[in-house]
């Protein structure tokens, strides 16, 4: 039996039929789920895809936020749901407050298009467990607003409590705290990433395959339970 | 007909890049006065007639919920006639 997951179409969601794609190639099923429906079609976790949802009016993320589907999301991710949002569907999840922080402007004002080597370095959430601790990983990176923010405060507990997933390295930052590149939450099932994963699932089309192991993981761990 | 406006502003701890970018273009342009520059949002809501405390009650929540993220941002409600 393969498991369900949904993948989440926003007005101005660019990357979700490669999110369903990534999904599909670790052995799932991929559900396609609508923002203007509440209906999460029996999935046992979700992916937030990347792209520019309501045009990035306002602030990225901020107005999907409100979209009826995020409020099924939401109370089903304060039961242990595993949520992955990726790029545009982190900045949904930080402004849905499933994840603490913020992305704001890159603090080049770049838009940063390139293959990116990250550290993982919490193998203890659901999206992250089929990697060994501190393994490197190169997976694009595209996006404008990126910095990620937080206040002293949340960056200690961020630190301390180990939910710094991802970091970049070799970067010249575009101004992220830490230099993270990933966060989850304290139960770890809803994770959040800047970097896209759901692009280096293939070797003919990414830089290499390993974004795999975000969904593999998840999938590895909905069978444990 | 009133207008309420909304300002929004980054928190002062937060990197405003984009004020940066205006802050470092006016002295290009011969502009020598700025010492920083920060760059905010401003939103004119229009009621019909003066808004009332109910209508500014839910002005404020509105601004807290969307119009601003209070993580990264603060906001001023006023009202102009």
């Amino acid at each position: 039996m393969s498991f369900r997951v949904g993948v989440v179409t926003f007005p101005g969601s660019l990357d979700d039929r490669d999110a369903a794609r990534a999904v599909q190639m670790a052995g799932g099923t991929a559900v396609p789920l609508f923002h203007a429906s509440d209906d999460l079609k029996e999935v046992q976790a979700v992916v937030l895809p990347g792209g520019f949802s309501y045009g990035d009016y306002l602030r990225c993320g901020a107005i999907a936020r409100f979209a009826p589907i995020m409020n099924s999301i939401v109370t089903a991710a304060s039961h242990g749901f595993p949520v992955l949002g990726i790029c545009n569907g982190f900045q949904v999840l930080c402004e849905s407050h499933l994840l603490p922080g913020a992305l704001t402007r890159n603090s080049n004002l770049h838009f940063l298009c390139r293959d990116q080597k990250l550290k993982i370095e919490n193998t203890n959430t659901v999206w992250t467990s089929g990697f060994k601790p501190g393994q490197e990983i190169v997976i694009p990176l595209k996006n404008g607003e990126g910095s990620f923010q937080c206040d002293d405060e949340t960056l200690k507990m961020l630190e301390s409590e180990g939910r710094v997933i991802a970091r970049y390295v070799d970067f010249d930052s575009n101004g992220s705290r830490n230099l993270i590149a990933g966060i989850s939450n304290e139960r770890g099932n809803v994770v959040g990433l800047m970097p896209h994963p759901e692009h280096a699932i293939e070797p003919l089309t990414g830089p290499s395959t390993d974004g795999l192991t975000f969904f593999t993981s998840a999938l590895q761990q909905l069978v444990g339970r | 007909m009133a207008k309420i406006i909304v300002e929004v502003m980054l928190k002062p701890e937060i990197l405003d890049p984009q004020g940066q970018a205006v802050a470092s273009a006016l002295p290009r342009l011969g502009f020598t006065f700025a010492k920083s520059v920060r760059q905010g949002k401003r939103f004119e809501i229009e009621v019909d007639g003066d808004p009332t405390p109910a209508q500014m009650a839910e002005v404020e929540k509105a601004a807290e919920t969307l119009l601003s993220n209070p993580v990264i941002e603060t906001y001023v409600v006023k009202v102009e006639k």
